[in-house]
């Protein structure tokens, strides 16, 4: 067996090589992989978005996250990158709602930054289904609310973009600490 | 489709999260065991990437800034090929997948709007390059040799020379950022961030190899680093669930 190459943080300029276009190098990539999703992707828009925290309980304003999910129908899978505001930290991902597989629906993140040496995997589920038997969610035991989002505020949020926000802050310690997996 | 789960990451291979000589591994790094997963789970696919997504020069770190903003000259620094192949545990190849890299100009600075070292930025190099593998895995890259950079973690540290690098592989728990350093650099030994594994061998690895027989002589000197992602196990899951 060869070993697997031992990962290195992304640094604080991850942006050059992932999403260069949203990063001011323009031209090079006619978009940054992984922006959007396609027109035609079938199921209910929503959005995904919170800040990742460190243990100082401050924002981190360089990660890159990505996110891996059905689409709304099961059928192909949809892959999403972004990076953090530079100046608020917010990550925002504008996509459909996962069909649910076996049990209730998710999306999958993974998260790099500076002072991350191993990217991160976690997952995100909804705070609308029913999540109750969820065989990752009873392992997670006291700590499986770091993986459901909210809609704090639904109401509001729903009349200024015309569909669901789900909010999903990522806290990389301290009491709070969201479950991070090994797949 | 049934997708064999991957093998078992060695985590005494990899950094570990807490690396207290790398300063900003101390706030950002989880404290608490990571949950495992077993069995079928959607990480054990992941994006596929097409060929013709990728331009004619964006492998080419040399032009690709340049020609995008309409200049004929070439970025300044050393001309060097970079490549290599992506395999699995297994010794596999990995094909068709996407390789992106990033890195800092021939004095050591880096295009990006937070970036302050004092090194003039290159007119003609943006810094970003990508490319899709080929059948047997390899993956080719022109660009300078980037120039090694101060960074704010002790009172003189500094980055050795090196290339960030990130892979996809085919699935989503195979995703890798890593970066090579070069064959010789007196400064590999010196960075915490480089050092945040603890077996030798695992630094070695990420030491790109001078390579004369790809150079191409009166033109550029060559290194070659090979990417090992994550190998397949041999079970399949028989009740893999649609989807993805
Ligand atoms: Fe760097």
């Amino acid at each position: 067996m060869l070993k697997e190459t031992p990962s290195q943080t992304a640094g604080p300029y991850v942006h050059i090589g992932c999403t260069p276009c949203s990063a001011g190098l323009t031209g090079v990539y006619p978009a940054d992989p992984g922006a959007s999703i396609t027109a035609d992707a079938p199921g209910v828009r929503i959005r995904i978005e919170g800040k990742i925290f460190d243990g100082a309980n401050a924002p981190l304003r360089d990660a890159l996250i990505e996110l891996w999910q059905p689409d709304g129908q099961s059928n192909a899978g949809i892959w999403l990158r972004k990076s953090t505001d530079l100046k608020t930290g917010v990550y925002q991902f504008d996509t459909v709602k996962p069909a649910a597989r076996s049990g209730p629906p998710y999306v999958c993140l993974w998260i790099v930054a500076r002072g991350i040496n191993l990217g991160l995997h976690t997952r995100m589920y909804f705070p609308d289904e029913e999540n109750g038997p969820d065989p990752l969610l009873k392992q997670a035991g006291p700590r499986r609310d770091t993986l459901i989002a909210t809609r704090p505020d639904a109401e509001e949020d729903e009349r200024d973009t015309g569909f669901p926000v789900y909010r999903f802050d990522i806290r990389l310690q301290g009491e709070r600490e969201t479950v991070f997996l090994d797949i | 489709m049934n997708r064999n789960a991957l093998s078992p990451r060695d985590y005494d291979w990899q950094p570990k999260p807490l690396t207290p000589d790398y300063r900003s591994s101390i706030l950002r790094s989880p404290q608490q065991a990571l949950l495992r997963i077993e069995g079928p789970s959607p990480e054990l696919d992941g994006p596929v990437f097409e060929s013709d997504t990728i331009g004619p020069l964006d492998s080419d770190l040399i032009r690709n800034y340049a020609a995008a903003n309409g200049s004929d000259t070439d970025a300044i620094g050393p001309r060097i090929i970079v490549h290599g192949r992506v395999l699995d545990e297994n010794n596999r190849p990995v094909p068709n997948t996407l390789v992106e890299v990033w890195q800092a100009n021939a004095g050591g600075r880096y295009r990006h709007v937070n970036e302050g070292y004092l090194a003039p930025l290159d007119p003609n190099f943006g810094g970003c390059g990508r490319c899709i593998t080929g059948d047997s895995g390899e993956y080719r890259f022109l660009t300078v040799q980037p120039g090694a950079y101060p960074f704010p973690n002790g009172p003189n540290t500094w980055r050795p020379a090196h290339i960030h690098f990130s892979v996809f592989g085919q699935a989503f728990a195979q995703r890798l950022i890593t970066q090579m350093y070069f064959e010789g650099d007196p400064l590999i030994a010196r960075c915490s961030i480089a050092n945040a594994m603890t077996d030798p061998a695992a630094l070695a690895s990420l030491v790109g190899v001078l390579d004369m027989s790809a150079s191409v002589p009166m033109d550029c000197l060559a290194y070659r680093f090979d990417i090992i992602l994550r190998g397949r196990g041999s079970t399949p899951f028989e009740n893999r669930l649609e989807g993805n």
